[in-house]
């Protein structure tokens, strides 16, 4: 790599989706191995492990398989996070087990993906957890999704069963309203179309995955319009140095921010102007989504954690009645009339579950009104209540400002993922 | 003046990073950060001065001293805590030995490396801390890929790894019981390479160690590591001195050694960017046994 180029490289997060049978582990394998990302320790690790076993090939699942359980009983309980990069960009991505638990498990590793990665078994075509998958990845609005229909060699690479699933797999894409499908034929195991453009598919002139991985735009998926601000802390340096400083401490939500900019404080809903942005020693001239940055104001008002710096001409939904799609965590079921800790950007109140809605069957997308209990794994869309009113975006419209998790006072445990509607 | 950065996956890295250190400092009331003089904690550092700056960073820093330290690293904490003003806790293993806490292994593959579970353990309860941030990376090993951001110690210190909190977006959940504490990690996301560029990129002054320098090794089971007071050769082991660096710095008794020249960041990076082996390759620490790591984590280590 040339010395400086790392500088111009970005970050990617993705999800993958599948089960073991589809190849997954496989596909990741591959990724990793042909992008040098896998260590000669690590190799030789698993190497001997799957001997010992009996396995015949290489289990490269066994990488990530990290707790002692999960090797015992040969799953995955939890979301694996897998590193590798290429001169280009470097990729975080969020691997989630394919069985038990796994609406659960999907929806954590989907909630900060770029792009998901569904596969798709060529022999089998769209199955039920196909629809699953693409439903959790629509659900969590992720931006980019791309099929990989793969064990494209068990079917002889025949264009005409390829383009048989890519057209069903339109269908579901176009009824979720996807904003961007991708489709891909490949193997695996083999390679093909997934670093390397397979020779055995000519029909196919479509990029390999690697290559869609490092060059999809995703710049354009940010919120740059609703400039939104979530304080998180207050900078107040007792030095004599900076005896006046005060400054408002966070991550850019959505939107731009620039000094000079007229700008709300909520909920006060006091006006002010941007003075500067700060980034240590550096004043920046403007701050995108997702920078760490300190705002200061020209005025001096009241404001704390939990308060959100707005456009003064663009403001968030404000109100304590809202209704949420949720994916229920947690084993005891949700209960209507109990009172939940709501966390909300860097806020956090009471909140208390008026009522469900209905629940959703994420086979079929049927909504269901009758029966309304929600257990683990289930999604549902129900009502809530806050103590004060908070101040929101749709999800669709921001991930950041209309996201909330419900925890559970006494256990203090995280019960369910909720996007604001 | 004012400028645009560069939003790099390395900016994005760190504004994260940045993200994480605020919320600990929001929803803890005491946290300390466990500074042990390697890389990752010294840019953990620089991370907590750029989120509070130009405020200092609102907590101590925590040192695990085993006493089987390398003496740059003790000078270059010393050094750095002095320069950035910032409060140093330093807790003594040899003093856990010496309360009985603990008793010292034998023979030359001893290592004091598990006995600092009961001084770290010991030490957040003294000063009260309710979060300990450490620069623990998911890339690292094979049971820390599993730890959350925000990750619950019960009463007792232990990581139970099968039923952690799910974290989501930017949305993270410090809540917890009397006695109970948090470990946080703030550069979960970051590989080996990551934080070379980045030390790179930032410019940050890091230990002699990490540069090519002669020193006095011997050859134990395919690693080469230092020679010191306190470290018994066996059989047909002999010390010799050659060039090296440290890949990763823990204490003398675990941390294995490369050969190497390399005098400078960019000569560093070329180095990890060709490396074929993992970097906690030449601890023994992790070799003991293949859950070696995940059985230290679950009682309480770093």
């Amino acid at each position: 790599m040339d010395n400086k180029a790392y500088l111009d490289m970005s970050l990617l997060r993705f999800t993958t989706a599948g089960s073991v049978d589809d190849g997954k582990s496989t596909l990741i394998g591959r990724l990793l191995y042909d992008s040098k990302s896998i260590f000669e320790d690590q190799l030789d690790a698993i190497t001997e492990t799957s001997k010992r076993k009996g396995d015949e090939q290489v289990d490269l699942a066994l990488l990530t398989d990290g707790l002692r359980a999960e090797r015992e009983q040969g799953i995955t309980i939890d979301v694996a996070y897998r590193y590798f990069a290429t001169p280009k960009r470097k990729f975080i991505i969020a691997d989630t087990p394919g069985h038990i638990q796994y609406t659960r498990n999907m929806v954590t590793g989907a909630s900060t993906a770029n792009l998901a990665i569904i596969l798709v078994d060529a022999r089998n075509g769209v199955l039920e957890q196909t629809l699953r998958h693409t439903y959790i990845a629509h659900l969590l609005n992720i931006p980019h999704i791309v099929f990989c229909v793969n064990k494209m060699d068990l079917v002889d690479f025949s264009e005409e069963r390829y383009n048989e699933i890519k057209t069903e797999l339109e269908g579901i894409a176009t009824k979720l309203k996807v904003k961007d499908a991708h489709f891909i034929p490949i193997s695996a195991r083999d390679g093909d179309n997934v670093v390397d453009k397979s020779t055995r598919c000519n029909w196919y002139n479509g990029t390999t995955l690697l290559n869609l991985l490092e060059n999809i735009e995703i710049k354009d998926d940010r919120n740059m319009v609703d400039a939104r601000f979530p304080v998180q802390y207050v900078v107040r340096p007792q030095q004599d140095r900076f005896h006046d400083y005060r400054g408002f401490a966070g991550r850019i939500a959505s939107g731009i921010f620039k000094p000079g900019d007229k700008v709300m404080a909520l909920p006060s809903e006091r006006i002010s102007t941007v003075k500067a942005i700060d980034f240590h020693t550096d004043e920046l001239d403007e701050a995108l989504p997702s920078q760490s940055v300190t705002l200061r104001l020209e005025d001096e008002i009241d404001i704390s954690r939990g308060d959100m710096i707005v456009h003064a001409d663009n403001k968030p939904t404000i109100s304590n009645n809202f209704n949420i799609n949720v994916c229920w965590f947690n084993e005891r079921p949700l209960v209507v009339g109990k009172k939940y800790i709501l966390r909300h950007t860097t806020n956090e109140l009471q909140c208390m579950v008026k009522g469900v809605n209905f629940k959703t069957n994420i086979n079929t997308y049927a909504q269901d009104k009758e029966n309304l209990e929600i257990n683990m794994n289930d999604i549902a869309n129900i009502e809530i209540m806050s103590a004060k009113p908070i101040f929101f975006d749709s999800y669709r419209k921001s991930r950041n400002t209309g996201s909330i998790i419900l925890i559970e006072e006494g256990t203090n445990e995280t019960v369910a993922a909720g996007m604001i509607e | 003046m004012t400028k645009t950065i560069n939003r790099n996956h390395l900016r994005e890295l760190e504004s994260e990073a940045i993200f994480i250190m605020r919320e600990l400092a929001s929803q803890f009331e005491r946290p300390v950060l466990l500074f042990s003089g390697g890389k990752d904690s010294i840019v953990l550092v620089h991370l907590a001065m750029k989120a509070f700056y130009p405020a200092k960073i609102p907590f101590p820093l925590m040192h695990i001293d085993t006493g089987h330290n390398f003496d740059e690293t003790i000078a270059f904490r010393d050094k750095m805590a002095k320069e950035m003003g910032a409060e140093l806790i330093v807790k003594y293993v040899q003093d856990s030995i010496d309360q009985g806490k603990v008793i010292e292994e034998t023979g030359a593959d001893a290592s004091r490396n598990k006995l600092q579970i009961t001084t770290l353990l010991d030490g957040i309860a003294d000063v009260k801390a309710d979060a300990a941030i450490g620069g623990g990376r998911r890339d690292e090993e094979k049971a820390r890929a599993k730890e959350r951001f925000f990750s619950h110690r019960d009463a007792f210190g232990q990581w139970d790894p099968k039923n952690q909190r799910p974290e989501l977006w930017n949305l993270f959940n410090g809540r917890k019981n009397m006695g109970e504490h948090f470990r946080v990690f703030p550069i979960s996301n970051w590989t080996e390479m990551d934080v070379w560029q980045y030390i790179l990129m930032e410019d940050i002054e890091m230990p002699s160690l990490y540069y090519t320098h002669k020193r006095k090794v011997f050859n134990r089971d395919g690693a080469w590591l230092a020679a010191a007071p306190f470290m018994q050769l066996k059989d047909g082991e002999e010390i010799v001195e050659l060039d090296v660096r440290c890949r990763t710095i823990g204490d003398v008794s675990c941390t294995g050694l490369s050969l190497s020249t390399a005098d400078n960041l960019e000569d560093i990076v070329k180095e990890v960017a060709a490396a074929r082996e993992t970097e906690r390759g030449g601890r023994s620490d992790d070799k003991r046994s293949e859950a070696a790591m995940e059985d230290r984590k679950k009682e309480g280590y770093f």
